[in-house]
């Protein structure tokens, strides 16, 4: 056979299988508002940088009828790329064939394509779109999962993870995206769930929708296993292509730096933190007006608001962002914020990023329902998490910094590298309120006029310990700063830490509070 | 809450450190402010769904027996006004594939029996009350 005949004959076998499960399955595919796999993929990466592997990869299931049939591909796609010239193995899985279920094959081709992003120690992208296990294949199917689960968790905090959902994601299928470390969901078109609402409705008579049971909304709000919630597909692979310019290749490298530029003039330091301890104000705007060019970008926007974090870029390096939010629950440390801190600080920490803490809290939730949702368990994490990162860790008192939340929003006590407080910090035990009312409580008791007693019992604490300058003293910080001064004395620190390396003692690994 | 609330605004309108005009400022950009106590300072901010929608805690009451999981009733060993002693099994509760016996846990006299063989419940559901 002539060369040119059989080259048109793998032709004609690639355009069948590129089709995936055929023009009435891509119909229903486009009517939810969904894209094919392959037009995902190249949605995602640069033009024409998207090579396919395994294209002709079929299943050899032989019970239940499947020797009968042909599944292109196996339901999944897999390959490599660029985004914005960076490196990205990618694989997603076909929904138009048998609806994207994983059998052995479709989990072999995506273990495939982990390794070599393992091996190259470039960024692994995952696309989910699935039914869940292929029933007829039994446990094979689970098989396929637990090697997926494996390679997960090798690779994590060696090469960045991201998980995409852009479908169905039910049953064991949800614990993938779970172990790896950023996941987007896109409204009506993500839905996660452990058990369906089918069998919870039939085991328990409860009755739920997806959208309520495990929609996007639910976990980008409530459970906190998304990270980046998007209206639609497109806006949702702006929001990746944009998260992969903020991350390195692997964690033996540091991310790609950018030109650099001053903050927009619009959020103007001096006047953003209102001088009233109780009062509210956006710490965004803070983090604006610090950040090269007030670009922001914000993760878990939606959970735990009380707790702001992020990536920015001071003098053109990526930076990752902790701050309490006084606007949302005056900022308080609580289980579901002290969960999302903790987590982010690792992971800024495995991939070679520096840390600015802002801080602003009054101390820890109070409550039986906290103190029974294990506050101790999750707030250690912040604890452990600053403790155990290397990288450059600096951190900017704005105001208030009382009690347990003082040691945990990177103190110097463990181990920030730089610690600046603004004349108008508050560093002590606990609010002026509450500690006068214990200190004083004899006199304030005893007093004629109780009332005038506490107030100026109150004062008098306010003036000699609601300042920065009693810290200072002792060294625990190092420097009272104008606000003004604050991004200058930041980016000396991260570029006088650019070479920072501490040894830390042999372990295997330590024991997180989780 | 209501308490707060009065004290707070007291508060707002004594302006002791001439900040009103910044308050009125960011009540006017923030409509949707709260109040939460915090250490006995009166924050204002935003309260979270979860938070405003906690369920107050009630002290656990040995006398009343709720069902720890959904499930069904699948037997009811007991019957109102009969004394039964500590460890004594009182009813069975189908759930997740497994029979869960109830179990007595001191001795009492069966007051009110809240479900009937075959009914299925949610979790926190009244089964059984002592007295």
């Amino acid at each position: 056979m002539p060369l040119e005949k059989k080259i048109r004959e793998l032709q004609e076998k690639r355009d069948k299988i590129l089709l995936g499960g055929g023009e009435q399955a891509i119909e229903k595919q486009k009517a939810l508002g969904k894209r094919t796999a392959r037009e995902r993929i190249m949605a995602l990466l640069d033009h024409n940088t998207f090579s396919e592997y395994d294209l002709f990869v079929e299943h050899d299931a032989r019970d239940f009828d499947m020797d009968k049939k042909s599944l292109p591909s196996d339901g999944v796609v897999i390959g490599t790329g660029t985004i914005y010239g960076a490196p990205i193995a990618v694989y997603a899985q076909d929904f138009t064939v048998a609806g994207g279920s994983l059998g052995l094959m479709h989990s072999r081709k995506i273990t495939k394509i982990m390794d070599h992003a393992l091996k190259m120690k470039i960024p692994l992208i995952g696309i989910n779109d699935s039914g869940g296990a292929r029933i007829q294949e039994g446990v094979n199917s689970l098989a396929g999962y637990g090697e997926i689960f494996f390679r997960n968790t090798i690779s994590s905090g060696v090469i960045p993870q991201i998980s995409v959902i852009l479908g169905p994601c039910a049953g064991g299928a949800v614990y993938s995206p779970a172990l790896t470390d950023f996941v987007f969901v896109v409204d009506n078109i993500s839905k996660m769930f452990i058990t369906g609402p089918e069998v919870i409705k039939t085991v328990l008579g409860e009755e739920i929708s997806m959208e309520d049971l495990g929609g996007a909304r639910v976990h980008s709000e409530v459970t906190g296993n998304a990270h980046f919630f998007a209206a639609t597909e497109e806006e949702c692979f702006e929001q990746i292509k944009r998260l992969i310019t903020f991350i390195p290749w692997n964690n033996s490298r540091k991310a790609r730096s950018f030109e650099s530029g001053e903050p927009d003039p619009e959020y103007n330091i001096e006047k953003i933190v209102p001088d009233d301890p109780t009062l509210p104000y956006d710490v965004r705007d803070v983090i604006r007006a610090i950040i090269d060019k007030s670009d922001f970008f914000e993760i878990m926007e939606h959970y735990a608001k009380n707790m702001v974090i992020g990536f920015g870029r001071m003098g053109g390096r990526t930076t990752g962002f902790v701050a309490n939010q006084p606007l949302e629950m005056a900022g308080v440390l609580d289980v579901d914020s002290s969960d999302k801190a903790a987590r982010f600080i690792r992971y800024c920490d495995s991939f070679n990023i520096p840390i600015i803490t802002l801080v602003d809290l009054p101390g820890y939730l109070p409550g039986v329902d906290q103190e029974h949702a294990g506050v101790i368990r999750h707030g250690a994490k912040v604890l452990y998490a600053y403790s155990e990162a290397t990288v450059p860790k600096l951190t900017v008192i704005l105001r208030k910094a009382y009690g347990g939340g003082y040691i945990a929003m990177g103190s110097r006590h463990l181990r920030a590298d730089f610690v600046f407080a603004w004349p108008s910090a508050e560093i002590a035990v606990m609010g002026p309120e509450g500690a006068a009312n214990i200190i004083f409580r004899k006199e304030i008791m005893s007093s004629d006029d109780p009332d005038g007693m506490r107030r100026q019992k109150v004062e008098e604490y306010k003036a000699k310990f609601a300042n920065p300058y009693v810290a200072a003293s002792r060294g625990y910080i190092d420097a009272v700063i104008v606000p003004g001064e604050t991004r200058r004395l930041l980016l000396h620190g991260i570029e006088i830490s650019e070479n920072k390396d501490v040894a830390m003692p042999y372990k295997k690994h330590g024991l997180p509070p989780f | 809450m209501l308490q707060c609330l009065i004290r707070s605004t007291d508060y707002l309108r004594s302006d002791q450190f001439g900040w009103f005009h910044i308050k009125e400022q960011i009540m006017k950009e923030h409509k949707d402010l709260g109040i939460l106590n915090i250490d006995t300072t009166l924050y204002k901010t935003r309260i979270s769904k979860s938070f405003a929608s906690r369920k107050p805690y009630k002290p656990p009451d040995p006398k009343i027996i709720e069902s720890f999981i959904p499930g069904t009733i699948l037997d009811i060993m007991v019957k109102v006004g009969q004394d039964v002693t500590k460890g004594e099994n009182l009813m069975i509760l189908d759930a997740m594939k497994m029979q869960n016996v109830l179990i007595c846990s001191a001795d009492a006299r069966i007051k009110r029996i809240a479900v009937k063989k075959g009914d299925k419940v949610s979790k926190g559901t009244l089964l059984l009350e002592m007295e």
